[in-house]
């Protein structure tokens, strides 16, 4: 399979911190990416990476096959859009698409003229609601007819109808145009209905990366009464334990199936996966609350 | 044509909801052999889906030999799934319509007539086979 984007132990350092450290992944050709994780985690500093506005601190990572920094015209094949779609505000929206025709080496205005058949071109820029001014962002940068194309919080701001309405129309492109996507948002309700490729950076790290169907084939949940954990057949990793009086769950990464029938076994949906990813790991668990009858009563002062 | 829903709460694959739509809407005969289906585009477009996830679905279909994509002018039903009789379900349909309005009058709440119903078909069809 061909790749869009591969990186090898890519890090990135800011003075004192890293932004991004031995990052090793590949986003393979025609994926729809979520790249997610909280905030600061380095889901900016990697697309700012790939699109060569800023150089690796070490390792490397390559765009389309090219190095971004030293074969910029890689960049023509690459669309961008950075968080809250930058545009300029005193142009309208028929300026701001003439600007992006003259601008690109290759631009397809039938495609930006389908995308944005409600907007009146005589508008300003500065009066389009912020999801209006989303949907030019995108039909700008899918004129280019990107082979990649990489969004930044793209749902950032918008309500949650601008925020479906932002997703059809970037569905609608990508079947237009078979770009791959890289979507960073950590807003993972809004990336799981279209994402097929998952990248989770956490601290700056590559916490989980993989195609969304094999991540969730291969994790369960194991639900049964508490005790001593040691090795469970057909789990190669426990990820996430939970205790909750006497019963435990376990939301764990098989390599077989589990045969102890003492376990209720079950399927993990993408956003609980990931969740147990993000948290820190390994956490000691958790002491029990105290009784009620221990708390202070309330007091009323009057 | 065919409309797509999703229930993302159903934990079903998004692709394979799309099949069992498509092979609902083909038992019923909603659909019929030469009919299209929507594009992916239009899928997605409504949707909000990707369009890998649409052209999973519609390859399955044909790999069944349900669908036939034709090259640039969409994907159209090349077989059907419903049985003969249920093509022509308009007169055991008011039959039913008829049988309904006399559980209603019989003072039966919808509860009561699905269980009767579902009692009813689990005996009939042990005794065909026995």
């Amino acid at each position: 399979m061909t790749s869009s984007l591969d990186a090898w132990s890519l890090g990135k350092r800011f003075r004192r911190e890293w932004g991004l450290r031995d990052c090793t992944l590949t986003i393979p050709e025609g994926a729809i990416v979520g790249l997610t994780g909280p905030n600061a985690a380095g889901k900016s500093t990697l697309l700012a990476l790939a699109t060569g506005l800023l150089a690796p601190s070490e390792g490397s990572i390559s765009v389309l096959g090219c190095d971004p920094l030293r074969e910029p015209a890689v960049l023509a094949e690459v669309g961008f859009v950075a968080q809250n779609a930058p545009l300029y505000k005193s142009f309208t929206v028929g300026d701001t698409i003439e600007y992006a025709r003259r601008t690109n080496v290759r631009w397809d205005a039938e495609i930006v003229a389908d995308l944005l058949t409600r907007m009146d071109s005589q508008t300003k820029v500065g009066a389009l609601s912020a999801g209006e001014r989303a949907r030019l962002a995108l039909a700008l940068v899918l004129g280019k007819r990107p082979q990649l194309l990489l969004l930044d919080e793209p749902f950032a701001g918008l309500d949650p109808l601008a925020g479906r309405e932002f997703l059809q129309l970037l569905m609608d492109g990508v079947a237009e145009t078979a770009a791959t996507v890289v979507i960073a948002s950590h807003v993972i309700a809004h990336i799981e209905r279209v994402c097929d490729h998952i990248v989770l950076l956490t601290g700056g790290g590559v916490r989980l990366e993989g195609n969304v169907d094999e991540l969730l084939d291969s994790h369960r949940i194991l639900m049964g009464p508490r005790r001593p954990l040691g090795a469970i057949r057909g789990v190669r990793e426990i990820v996430r334990e939970r205790h909750s009086g006497r019963q435990l769950t376990l939301l764990v990464l098989a390599d077989g199936p589990i045969v102890d029938s003492s376990w209720t076994v079950d399927q993990v949906g993408l956003e609980e996966l990931l969740m147990a990813y993000m948290a820190p790991e390994r956490l000691p668990s958790p002491q029990p609350s105290p009784q009620p009858e221990e708390r202070l009563p309330l007091r009323w002062h009057g | 044509m065919i409309e797509f829903h999703l229930d993302p709460r159903s934990g079903v694959a998004t692709y394979l909801q799309i099949v069992q739509q498509v092979k609902d809407a083909l038992r019923l005969g909603t659909i019929d052999v030469g009919d299209q289906l929507p594009t992916v585009r239009e899928v997605v477009a409504d949707l909000a889906i990707n369009p890998n996830t649409v052209a999973k679905a519609y390859r399955d279909l044909e790999r069944e030999g349900l669908v036939l994509a034709r090259q640039g002018r969409g994907t159209f039903v090349a077989s059907t799934l419903a049985p003969a009789s249920l093509r022509h379900y308009d007169a055991l349909r008011i039959e039913l319509e008829h049988w309904l309005s006399a559980a209603d009058d019989a003072g039966l709440d919808e509860e009561s007539i699905r269980a009767l119903i579902s009692a009813t078909l689990r005996e009939t069809r042990a005794r065909r086979v026995a």
